[in-house]
C-alpha cells in the first residue's frame, strides 16, 4: 500500500519524528509520518474512490494555483509601499464575471459525472455470494453468516482492552495493533461478493474499513446494505473502526476483517458451524445482544 | 472632555444611565453590542480551554488524562460553546455596533427587545456550563446530539435542551431586531443596493436564523418528550425513526454553518476594499451570491448523511446541490481577489486577517468540495478530514473575520488606536499555528483516524503531536487579543477626528471617533451619504 514516493517522504519526516518524539516507533508499525493519504485499498471500489479522491484533490490544487497565484501577484506588485496607484474604475466586468461563473460549473460537471457513476456502482448490492448480518452494539460488533448457524461477537482484543484502561500502567507499545485488534475477526472470502446487512441494537454506529472502501451506518430499526469484493490476489487482514460516536467506548470497537481464499473460508465456516452447533446443544454460544 | 456640561450637544448625545443600570437596563445598541462581544469573548475562552484539554488528551497514543466519557463531554461542549456561545454572539455584537452606524440610524429599532435578547444569554450559558457539574457530567453525544445516544445522558440532557431553547429565542429576537432595523431605519437615500455588505450579509443571516432556529428547537423538544413523556419520535422501538432526527437537525445544521460564515463574508467585503483603496469589485454580484448561498443552504442538508443509507437518487441530489454552492462561493472569492487586483494594498492588522481568511477559507472550501463527492465522502465521513474541513472554515474563516472586524472598528468604537505591533504579533502567531494545528488533521483523517475518539492507534501519534503543539501555541497566542483591546481602551493614542484608515468608506467613518452614544440622531445629509455609501 505504501508507494515509493510516500516511503521517501516518510523517511525524511521519520528522522524529524525521532527528533520530536524522542523515541522510535513500534517495530511493526509504519512510520507515523507516512500516514498522509487514503489507502488504495483492496477492492475495485476502494481503488476507484482513491482515484476520484486524487482527481478532486488535483482539481483543487489547480484552482488554488490560479486563484492564489493572482492573489500573491497582487500582494507583491499592487502594494502601496511600491507606489501602486489604485485603479478605482475597476469595479465590474460582465465578461470576467460570466467566465468565472461558467468555468467552475464546467469543472464541477466534470467532477460530478465520474462521482455519480461510481456512486451508482457502489450502491449496487445485488448478486452477492455471501451475506453477513452486522449488528453494532455498545461496544462491539456481532456478525451472523446468513444461511448458516455461524455467529461471532467481535470485541476489542483483551490485550488492547487492558492497556487502554486509565490506570493499567500499560502503554500502546505493549500491544500489537493497539486499539485495532479484536478477539474474533470477521472472516470473508477473497474474490467473492460479500454483502453486509448492517443494523444496530442500541445507538447509531458506523462500520468502516478503509481498505474495503466501505462505510455504512448501523442504525436501530434500519437494515442498511453495503457490499465489497476483495481482489482475489489480496488476502490479508484489514482493519477499521466505528465512525459514529456511540458513547463512552466508541473508540474501542474496532473492526478486523480476515480475507482468506474461498476454500479456506468454506473450511472455516464448516468448522465454526460444527463448533457452534455443539456448543448450542449445551449453553447458547451467542451472547444475547444488549439493548 | 472640557466641554461645559449643559451644552445641547452633550444632553443630546451623551445622556446615559450610570453604574450597573447602564448595563442591566441597557437599550443602547453600543452598550448591548459591547456586552455581546464580552460574552462571546468569555465563551471563546471557556470553549478554548476545553479545546486545550482535548488536544492534551490527543497528544499521543495511550494518553490517559481523562475518562472516555469526560473526553466526549469535552468535545461536545467545546462544539456547542464555540458555535452558540462564541461565534454567534460575536456576530450579534458586531451587528449591534455596526448596523445603525452603517445605515445612518440612531439605534436599533427595538431597543428593549435588544436588551432581552442579550440578557437571556447569561442564563443560557450558565445552564450549559453548569451541566458539567451535575451527576453523570455534561452531555457527551457530540454537538449534533443524535438519538438514541442522546437519550442516555442524565440531568445534563434537559439542561442542555433548555439552554438551546434559550439561545434559540435570543437568536430569533436578535434576528427580528436586525431585520426591522434594516427595513425601517435606513437613512433617506440609503436604498437596499447601497447598503454596505456587512449589513446585507447580516440581513440574509437574520432570515436564516428565523427560518432554522425553530427547527432546531423542535428537534430537541422531540428528544425531550421522547425522554420524559413517552413519545417515540426518534425511538425505533416505539415505531419512531432516529434518521428523522438527522434530517431535521441538518435541515437546521447546514443553514447554521452559513449563519456562522455569512457575516464573515460581509466583514471581509468591508476590509479588503479599504486596504486596497479601491471599491469592492462586483458589489451586486456579491449580494446575489450571498442570497443564492442562503437559498441553496436549505437544500443540501443530506451531505451530512451520505453514509446513513439514503436512496441513491437522494444522495445524487444532495451531491449536486452541494457542488452547486461552490459556484456562488467561488464568485465571492473571485470578487475579493479582483478587488485587490490593481489596488494599492497596505497590510494593517484587519487586512492581514482578511487576506489570511481568503487563503485559508478557500482551503476549507476545497475540502468541502471533496467532501461533496459521495463516494469519496464514504471514506472521509466521520474522520479527522471532516474535522479539518470545518475548522478551516470556522477558525481562519469565521474567527479570523471577527478578529479582523474588531481590529478594523476598534478605533471607531473607542476613539483610540491599538498597538499595531502587538496586533501583528497576534496575527502571525495565529496564522502560522492555526495551520500547524489543523492542516495535519487532513492527513490523519485520510489515513483512517475517526473523529471524536479519546485514544488512537500508535501510527497516528506523529501528526497528532504536531497538531497538539500547534493547538497549544495557537491557544496561548489568543491571550494577546483581550490584552491588546484592554490596552487600547485604557491608553491607546486618540485617533482624532479623521478616520484612522486612509481608504475607509462608509457611513460609520463619517461620524466622529469614538462614535457618539446615540449614533445618527439626525440622518446623514445626501452629500454625506453619497460620500459614505460609495462602494
Ligand atoms: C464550498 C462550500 C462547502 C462545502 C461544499 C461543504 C461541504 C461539506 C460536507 C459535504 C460536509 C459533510 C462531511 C461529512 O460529515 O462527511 C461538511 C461538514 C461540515 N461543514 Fe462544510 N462545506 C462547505 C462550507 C462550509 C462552511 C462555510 C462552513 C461553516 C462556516 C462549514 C461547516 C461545516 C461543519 C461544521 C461540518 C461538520 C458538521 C459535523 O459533522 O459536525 N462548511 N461540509
Ligand atoms: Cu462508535
Ligand atoms: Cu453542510
Amino acid at each position: 500500500m505504501t508507494t515509493m514516493k510516500r516511503a521517501t517522504f516518510g523517511k525524511l519526516l521519520g528522522s524529524l519524528a525521532l527528533l520530536l518524539a524522542g523515541g522510535g516507533m513500534p517495530a511493526w508499525g509504519r512510520s507515523g509520518w507516512d500516514e498522509l493519504n487514503l489507502p488504495h485499498g483492496v477492492t475495485n471500489v476502494s481503488n476507484r474512490i482513491y482515484a476520484l479522491h486524487m482527481m478532486a484533490f488535483w482539481v483543487c490544487v489547480g484552482i488554488a494555483v490560479v486563484v492564489f497565484g493572482v492573489m500573491i501577484w497582487s500582494l507583491i506588485f499592487h502594494r502601496k509601499a511600491r507606489g501602486a496607484v489604485p485603479d478605482v474604475s475597476l469595479t465590474h466586468s460582465t465578461k470576467v464575471e460570466v467566465v468565472w461563473t461558467t468555468v467552475p460549473v464546467l469543472i464541477l460537471v466534470g467532477m460530478a459525472v465520474p462521482a455519480a457513476r461510481l456512486l451508482v456502482r457502489i450502491n449496487n448490492n445485488t448478486d452477492s455470494q455471501v451475506s453477513i448480518r452486522v449488528t453494532g452494539f455498545q461496544w462491539g460488533w456481532r456478525y451472523q453468516y446468513l444461511g448458516t448457524n455461524v455467529s461471532l461477537i467481535s470485541k476489542l482484543s483483551q490485550s488492547s482492552n487492558l492497556a487502554r484502561q486509565l490506570h493499567s500502567g500499560l502503554g500502546p507499545s505493549s500491544v500489537r495493533h493497539y486499539l485495532l485488534s479484536v478477539d474474533h475477526p470477521l472472516v470473508v472470502p477473497v474474490g467473492e461478493k460479500v454483502r453486509l446487512l448492517i443494523t444496530s441494537v442500541d445507538v447509531i454506529h458506523s462500520w468502516w474499513v478503509p481498505d474495503l472502501g466501505v462505510k455504512r451506518d448501523a442504525i436501530p430499526g434500519y437494515i442498511n446494505q453495503a457490499s465489497f469484493t476483495i481482489a482475489a490476489d489480496r488476502p490479508g487482514t484489514y482493519r477499521g473502526q466505528c465512525t459514529e460516536l456511540c458513547g463512552r467506548d466508541h473508540a474501542y470497537m474496532p473492526i478486523v476483517v480476515h480475507a482468506v481464499s474461498p476454500a479456506a473460508f468454506e473450511a472455516w465456516l464448516k468448522q465454526q458451524s460444527a463448533v457452534q452447533s455443539e456448543a448450542s446443544a449445551g449453553a447458547p454460544a451467542q451472547p444475547t445482544s444488549r439493548s | 472632555m472640557a466641554e461645559p456640561h449643559d451644552t445641547a450637544a452633550h444632553a443630546d448625545h451623551d445622556h446615559k444611565p450610570h453604574g450597573w443600570r447602564r448595563w442591566v437596563f441597557a437599550t443602547n445598541h453600543k452598550d448591548i453590542g459591547t456586552m455581546y462581544l464580552i460574552a462571546a469573548g468569555t465563551m471563546f475562552l471557556i470553549g478554548g480551554l476545553a479545546a486545550m484539554a482535548i488536544r492534551a488528551q490527543l497528544f499521543k497514543s495511550g494518553m490517559k488524562l481523562f475518562d472516555p466519557s469526560v473526553f466526549n463531554s469535552l468535545t461536545t461542549m467545546h462544539g456547542l460553546i464555540m458555535i452558540f456561545g462564541a461565534i454567534m454572539p460575536a456576530w450579534v455584537g458586531l451587528a449591534n455596533w455596526m448596523i445603525p452606524l452603517q445605515i445612518g440610524a440612531p439605534d436599533m429599532a427595538l431597543p428593549r427587545l435588544n436588551n432581552l435578547s442579550f440578557w437571556i444569554l447569561p442564563f443560557a450559558f450558565s445552564l450549559m456550563i453548569a451541566s458539567f457539574f451535575v451527576p453523570g457530567g455534561a452531555v457527551a453525544g457530540g454537538w449534533t446530539m443524535y438519538p438514541p445516544l442522546m437519550q442516555q445522558f442524565g440531568a445534563a440532557f434537559p439542561m442542555l435542551i433548555f439552554a438551546i431553547h434559550l439561545m434559540g429565542i435570543s437568536s430569533i429576537l436578535g434576528a427580528i431586531n436586525v431585520i426591522v432595523t434594516i427595513m425601517n431605519l435606513r437613512a433617506p437615500g440609503m436604498n437596499l443596493l447601497r447598503m454596505p455588505l456587512f449589513v446585507w450579509t447580516w440581513l440574509i443571516t437574520a432570515y436564516l436564523l428565523i427560518a432554522v432556529m425553530p427547527v432546531l428547537a423542535g428537534a430537541v423538544t422531540m428528544q425531550l418528550t421522547d425522554h420524559f413523556f413517552g413519545t417515540s419520535f426518534f425511538n425505533a422501538g416505539g415505531g419512531g425513526d432516529p434518521v428523522l432526527f438527522l434530517h431535521v437537525f441538518w435541515f437546521f445544521g447546514h443553514p447554521e454553518v452559513y449563519i456562522l460564515i455569512l457575516p464573515a463574508f460581509g466583514i471581509v467585503s468591508e476590509i479588503i476594499p479599504t486596504f486596497s483603496r479601491k471599491p469592492l469589485f462586483g458589489y451586486e454580484a456579491m449580494v446575489y451570491a450571498t442570497a443564492s448561498i442562503a437559498f441553496l443552504s436549505f437544500i443540501v442538508w443530506g451531505h451530512h448523511m451520505f453514509t446513513v443509507g439514503l436512496p441513491v437518487a437522494a444522495q445524487l441530489f444532495f451531491m449536486l446541490s452541494t457542488m452547486l454552492i461552490a459556484v456562488p462561493t467561488g464568485v465571492k472569492v473571485f470578487n475579493w481577489v479582483a478587488t485587490m487586483w490593481r489596488g494599492s494594498l497596505s497590510f494593517e492588522p484587519p487586512m492581514l486577517f482578511a487576506i489570511a481568511f481568503l487563503f485559508l477559507f478557500s482551503i476549507g472550501g476545497f475540502s468541502g468540495l471533496m467532501l461533496a463527492l459521495v463516494p469519496s465522502d464514504y471514506q472521509y465521513h466521520g474522520t479527522y478530514f471532516v474535522v479539518a474541513h470545518f475548522h478551516y472554515v470556522l477558525v481562519p474563516g469565521a474567527v479570523f473575520a471577527i478578529f479582523g472586524g474588531v481590529y478594523y472598528w476598534l478605533p471607531k468604537w473607542s476613539g483610540r488606536m491599538y498597538d499595531m505591533r502587538l496586533a501583528k504579533w497576534h496575527f502571525w502567531l495565529s496564522v502560522i499555528f492555526v495551520n500547524v494545528l489543523f492542516f495535519p488533521q487532513h492527513f490523519l483523517g485520510l489515513a483512517g483516524m475517526p473523529r471524536r475518539i479519546p485514544d488512537y492507534a500508535p501510527q497516528f501519534t506523529d501528526w497528532n503531536m504536531v497538531s497538539s503543539i500547534g493547538g497549544f501555541i495557537f491557544g496561548a497566542s489568543q491571550v494577546l487579543f483581550p490584552y491588546i483591546i484592554w490596552k487600547c481602551v485604557r491608553s491607546g493614542k486618540p485617533v482624532g477626528a479623521n478616520s484612522p484608515w486612509e481608504g475607509a468608506r462608509g457611513l460609520e467613518w463619517e461620524l466622529p471617533s469614538p462614535a457618539p452614544y446615540h449614533s445618527w440622531t439626525t440622518p446623514p445629509s445626501a452629500a454625506v451619504l453619497a460620500r459614505g455609501a460609495e462602494h
